[in-house]
């Protein structure tokens, strides 16, 4: 199924908790709805859901508007963050009550059940109860909840968050896994890029109830729309030089160490810009435009990761151990055309 | 030498003195308890042994277990058995059941629920004995506003306090009126613990609130409510305070309503039977015991599956 957002907007009475938020998503699909706590991206979930009403906009599953349509009518499976599995059920009542409910016939209820079990590997656990059960089986039986009455669209609201870290590897394959053999389209929400990335076809980045860019995994990493997509993805976090554009050149904000910057060409004299690069696009070597300083240097197993001063600021950088650089080195560092922008300072715009 | 000494046998005094602070703070509500609750139980338990026991001289005739010999021979006392579980039956089943509906209806947020919420629990702060003068008044034969509203659907004019067979749901219903707001009360703060994510997640599925309230509601609030069924089936076999200012402190209008807890009175104050008014009550106080392990059973039985 394919779903539509327009100019979707929610006001809890004089919080904007999202401003005329626009996406679709095409049939099959896996989207995420990544973006830090409180930034819209549970309440566009329950909108979906329609346990929350909408202020403006419209919400459209294939061409009908379920904008107003109750929660029941939508054909949605909804996964909470804590499962809410009920806790006086089996595992085989709680995947049952959803047909319960829409009242089929008890065999073919069992069936469905028992088939939908085996898709999620709890088919061996069915008699027990979920305080019995551990987390990741936990998550298991609330999916299989949520897939038994063959929703049109899967809800998952930052479903791994209470899972240990080994744990929550296992169940993100697991849901593609089971995504993909369903074929159902399926919205993730999650505050954590990492399992954004790794997980969805594409991601809607959000930040306090806007839009900040609806793209492919890669390309969010790669052309961040802003300032705030940059800072938000990679790990360790993108590296943020201030200054301002003197004479095409970049010059920090002190006036302390300034460099050559083809990224400053365009964007006007003057300009107060954000240099922002990710650590693996330093290179350290003999020529480049920035002349550095080695502060420190950390292990990090296969390699090596070094702060460099430059001026009286200081960025990471991804260094080889061949180099044997050593602290209090003076080294010129070159930048790669992959993973180097530049933000307006004042709007988080990005220039180049 | 001698000073480090000194301090150790400070610190030991200190030790042992730290180890019996506690105690002491505890001494003042032990010896209570000890004085007003152990002792007179203790003393009833040997009082129903005791025949002819006479309270002020302290005298008795011999030990023997004739005090509950006479108990099981009373026919009152056996009628105060059946009017006691009789009252039992009909209070708890019914006064839970209505307040796990009034519980249900008062934790949705409607408008006006704090205005019910004192309606419901001013039984709980008032005396139980005004309360009881005026239920006396309301349920009058003639004048009284329930028979005036029972006139409204042409019901003829009951004599709730007067005729032996309404004077017994005259009481219970006085009673359920009476026990209500404390079952409502521990009712409410138990559905105030059922997370609101079971109910939105039945919603999403397609529930209606009558699936809702049976196959969600009800399920989770069980604990609850064999907690509320025990504490109520406790106090509703003391019976007693309901029934004295209804019936201007007689059994009933013809006698007809012993209590087990009248009976026991009836014994200590009127006929000063001292031994059998002790034999009753640890009669009562097995009832009891039986009743509430047979709750506490099933509530294992019927929970060991979660």
């Amino acid at each position: 199924m394919r779903v539509r957002l327009e100019h979707l907007t929610k006001r809890f009475s004089d919080v904007t908790a999202v401003s005329d938020f626009s996406a679709s998503l095409e049939h099959g699909e896996l989207i995420s709805l990544l973006g830090p706590s409180g930034c819209g991206k549970s309440t566009i979930l329950n909108m979906l859901a329609g346990i929350l009403p909408v202020t403006s906009g419209k919400i459209y599953f294939d061409d009908d508007d379920v904008t107003n349509m109750p929660p029941e009518k939508r054909g949605i499976g909804l996964v909470f963050q804590n499962y809410a599995l009920y806790p006086h059920m089996t595992v085989l009542q709680n995947i049952c009550f959803p047909l319960e409910v829409q009242k089929v016939p008890k065999a073919e209820r069992l069936e469905r059940a028992m088939d939908i079990a085996k898709l999620v590997h709890v088919d061996t656990m069915m008699k027990r109860h979920p305080a019995e059960l551990s987390g990741g089986q936990q998550q298991r039986v609330a999916i299989a909840r949520a897939l038994v009455k063959n929703p049109r669209l899967l809800l998952l609201d930052e479903p791994l968050s209470n899972l240990d870290a080994r744990l929550r590897l296992e169940m993100r394959e697991e849901i593609r896994r089971i995504q993909q053999r369903t074929g159902v389209t399926t919205i993730f929400v999650t505050h954590d890029q990492e399992e954004a990335m790794s997980i969805s076809d594409r991601i809607v980045l959000m930040k306090l109830g806007v839009l900040q860019q609806n793209d492919l995994p890669q390309n969010l990493y790669d052309q961040p729309a802003n300032q705030f997509v940059a800072d938000f993805l990679g790990n360790p976090p993108i590296n943020n030089l201030r200054g301002v554009v003197k004479g095409g050149r970049f010059e920090l904000e002190d006036g302390s160490a300034s460099c050559d910057c083809s990224l400053c060409a365009g964007a006007g004299e003057g300009r107060r810009v954000t240099l922002a690069l990710r650590a693996e696009s330093a290179v350290v070597g003999p020529e480049g435009p920035l002349g550095c300083e080695v502060t420190s240097i950390y292990q990090m197993g296969k390699e090596e990761m070094a702060y460099l001063r430059f001026g009286t600021s200081e960025f990471r950088a991804y260094i080889s151990v061949e180099d044997g650089l050593k602290r209090g080195q003076q080294v010129r560092v070159a930048l790669r055309k992959r993973g180097v922008f530049l933000f307006d300072t004042e709007t988080g715009e990005r220039i180049a | 030498m001698k000073k480090p000494a000194r301090v150790e046998r400070d610190l030991t005094s200190h030790a042992r003195f730290s180890r019996i602070e506690p105690y002491m703070y505890l001494l003042p509500f032990l010896i209570g308890i000890l004085a007003f609750t152990l002792y007179p139980v203790i003393n009833v338990i040997f009082m129903s042994f005791k025949e002819d026991y006479s309270y002020l001289t302290r005298e008795f005739a011999r030990w023997g277990v004739g005090n509950y010999e006479k108990v099981f021979a009373d026919p009152k006392f056996e009628q105060a058995i059946a009017n006691t579980l009789k009252y039992v039956v009909l209070v708890v089943p019914i006064s839970t059941c209505i307040a796990v509906v009034v519980a249900y209806l008062l934790n949705q947020k409607l408008r006006f629920s704090a205005l019910f919420q004192t309606a419901y629990f001013l039984p709980m702060v008032t005396s139980i004995t005004a309360v009881g003068l005026a239920w006396r008044l309301m349920y009058n034969e003639r004048f009284g506003i329930i028979n005036y509203m029972l006139s409204w659907f042409g019901v003829d004019s009951i004599g709730w306090l007067t005729k032996a067979q309404y004077s017994m749901p005259a009481l219970v219903i006085f009673g359920i009126w009476n026990i209500l707001p404390f079952t409502i009360i521990l009712l409410l703060s138990g559905l105030q613990n059922i997370d609101e994510q079971y109910y939105t997640a039945a919603k999403v599925d397609g529930a209606r609130s009558l699936r809702i309230f049976f196959r969600i509601t009800v399920p989770l609030l069980a604990p609850t409510i064999f907690l509320v069924c025990i504490v109520n089936t406790i106090s509703s076999f003391k019976v007693f305070s309901e029934l004295y200012p209804l019936f201007k402190g007689e059994a009933g209008p013809f006698y007809n309503l012993y209590t087990v807890v009248y009976y026991i009175r009836y014994a200590m104050m009127e006929s000063r039977e001292y031994g059998v008014a002790a034999a009753a009550a640890l009669v009562l106080f097995l009832f009891i015991l039986v009743f509430t392990m047979v709750q506490l059973l099933i509530q294992r039985k019927w929970q060991h599956r979660r």
